[in-house]
């Protein structure tokens, strides 16, 4: 400020007299920044690290079997295969793609990229004494090789090897060449496979979820489970992230062409869905904490009040000696102005450290805390608790500036 | 023969209140020219605070006329009214009516900043209040930390800054003892000397003796 300003001085005098109040006052507009900049932070940061997340796998497109109604669900078990060995891969109503689909897709993708099937079937595993549950993958030996990462051992060669997800290996102490016995021998004969490789850490995927599964190859599982011909699933890796669009399109038009065979689903629709999910969550998480900063208006509205009232002889006073009413409106939207931006810069401050931990503790990462979208809402939740500390201050304030001169002159 | 500054034309008062409409002034009608000292006398409750209320444009006449150097006040909005207050009338209370957040030099000062939008460089407030017997320590000070009649004579300096054309005094030694409402008055006598409008509103006659002229009023009317 050039000029000293009288009238500001006066409300930084009132504000230093009731120093106690006035920080009370300002306490309320810092929980509300706090709360707002730091749930605020800690979506936009699971956002981000979500997106780095998935968009490792945004080049990949999953078509499973259309089942009607919902579709697009995630289809990992392949639980539904009821027929075994049956072999009829013209019947289009079965919950499989058959060769033919395979071939079709195939001769889309070809310029984009690579196709390749999966089978999946859910089955009771047998390793020493210890039973529990996993999926089996079958999958075409080089394809092994090019989409999984062997973090110890090698890749299956033969129909009685097969490498195991790291999760299922430490569950079960799985070690290179331990045995495993898949199926249930309730319900029949179990097949004796040998761990030849644990694959690295994929994490959960639309595409293949290894972590805790036993990977075979094609002629591993139709050996134990038949389905000649018959996939669970067709995944895709496209080359040009761009070609997304034009090969979903295109593989729809061929084969759903006379009625719905497949679903095709790619990442970043999961991608769209799960970032809006967030930030839906965000924005409502957000919004009660912004009853906090409700609260906080009551609490300056009831400061700014109670200011008023006790300087109604003051308003007097200074109207009688020529004070015009605009500038005791200035006066009271300085005070409740000079609260709100002690109370928002303070709850900034507080908020960069409070939001910081509540990331770490929250998200895991502080990777991405101080990227633009992160810290966006400090200055925001700052601009919102300065903004209602100031309109809160205007009833009193206009209040103050309409009294009658006689009537506050004579207020004791 | 100087000019009038001050006409009343027939100024009713009426204050609307639940029980009843009060008639504060009935019909007032005086003239005050330049340089004069007016001693406005009467009893509690004849209305004599309420004439120096509406002469000091602090309200407006129900009814009837009020002109200020030559102007109607009643064509005149709140703003145009509250720089008239600022800038042609100094106002010195009973209850010295000082503002407690401001030293006394912040106090004497607040009216100039408030007209000419800056800081007295021009060393009128030292002056003012070296003029009232307020030394450069004690203008530091806050209000409550002064004596009435020290209080009283800051309120004088402050009346005076604007260099206003009509003093108007209500009950200036009211609150004080007799010997501080000697000096005040002094001080009061001393600025009417020097050419300036006075009107003090009193009860007590040894006050109203130093006025060139005294007004009665007597149930909202001039006796």
């Amino acid at each position: 400020m050039i000029k000293k300003d009288i009238i500001f001085a006066l409300s930084a005098r009132s504000v230093r007299l009731h120093f106690l109040r006035s920080v009370l006052a300002a306490l309320g507009i810092v929980i509300g920044v706090v709360a707002i900049a730091s749930i605020g932070m800690m979506g936009a940061n699971m956002t981000l690290s979500v997106t780095e997340e998935l968009s490792d796998m945004a080049n990949k497109l999953t078509i499973t079997p259309y089942t009607g109604g919902g579709g697009g669900m995630m289809r990992g078990g392949g639980g539904g295969r009821v027929v075994v060995g049956s072999g009829s891969s013209s019947d289009d109503d079965d919950d499989v793609i058959d060769d033919d689909q395979f071939r079709d897709i195939e001769r889309i993708v070809a310029k984009y990229g690579t196709a390749y099937t999966v089978r999946s079937e859910s089955d009771r595993i047998e390793v020493g004494s210890e039973t529990g549950r996993a999926t089996v993958y079958g999958l075409d030996a080089d394809i092994i090789r090019e989409i999984l990462t062997v973090e110890e051992g090698e890749y299956p060669k033969s129909t009685t090897s097969v490498v195991v997800g790291p999760t299922l290996a430490e569950r079960l102490d799985l070690k290179i060449g331990s045995k495993i016995d898949i199926g249930d021998p309730d319900e029949g004969s179990t097949t004796t496979v040998r761990v030849v490789g644990i694959l690295e850490e994929r994490g959960m995927s639309m595409d293949l979820s290894t972590d805790m599964a036993i990977i075979g190859t094609d002629k591993l599982f139709t050996g134990i489970y038949g389905g000649e011909g018959e996939y669970d699933q067709v995944n895709v890796v496209v080359d040009d992230l761009n070609d997304i669009d034009t090969i979903k399109t295109e593989i729809e038009d061929t084969l759903n062409k006379k009625e719905d065979e497949v679903t095709v689903q790619d990442s970043s629709r999961i991608m769209e869905t799960i970032t809006s999910t967030l930030s839906t969550m965000t924005t409502f998480v957000m919004a009660i904490a912004g009853i906090s900063l409700l609260v906080a208006a009551v609490s300056i509205f009831n400061v700014m009040m109670m200011s008023v009232n006790e300087r109604v002889r003051e308003i007097g006073i200074l109207r009688s000696i020529g004070t015009q009413r605009p500038e005791i409106l200035r006066m009271f939207i300085y005070e409740a102005t000079i609260i709100g931006i002690v109370g928002a810069v303070i709850g900034a401050i507080a908020s960069l450290i409070i939001g910081y931990v509540v990331v770490l503790g929250m998200v895991g990462t502080t990777e991405y805390f101080f990227a633009a979208g992160s810290l966006i809402y400090v200055p925001m939740a700052m601009a919102v608790g300065a903004a209602i500390c100031i309109v809160t201050g205007v009833y009193p304030a206009w209040q103050a500036s309409n009294l009658d001169p006689i009537e506050a002159l004579r207020a004791e | 023969m100087s000019s009038p500054v001050i006409e009343l034309e027939d100024v009713m008062k009426i204050y609307p209140l639940p029980s009843g409409d009060v008639t504060a002034l009935s019909g007032v009608s005086l003239t005050i020219n330049e340089g004069e000292f007016v001693a406005i006398m009467g009893p509690s409750g004849s209305g004599k605070s309420t004439l120096l209320n509406q002469i000091g444009c602090l309200d407006r006449p129900t009814s009837g006329n009020l002109f200020l150097a030559g102007k109607n006040t009643r064509e005149m909005d709140d703003r145009e009214l509250t720089s008239l207050r600022l800038s042609s009338i100094g106002y010195i209370f009973q209850k010295f009516n000082l503002i407690p957040l401001l030293s006394a030099y912040e106090n004497v000062e607040y009216p100039y900043i408030m007209k000419h939008r800056k800081n007295d460089d021009t060393g009128r407030v030292r002056d003012l209040l070296a003029q009232v017997g307020i030394d450069e320590g004690l203008s530091a000070h806050k209000p409550s930390e002064l004596s009435g009649g020290q209080q009283q004579r800051i309120a004088i300096a402050r009346a005076l800054v604007n260099d206003p054309a009509i003093l108007l005094c209500d009950e200036p030694t009211g609150n004080l003892d007799s010997k501080t409402s000697l000096q005040i008055m002094e001080i009061l006598e001393d600025l009417h000397r020097r050419g300036r409008t006075l009107i003090m509103v009193t009860h007590n006659p040894e006050t109203a003796d130093y006025a060139d002229r005294t007004i009665t009023i007597r149930d909202g009317r001039v006796a």
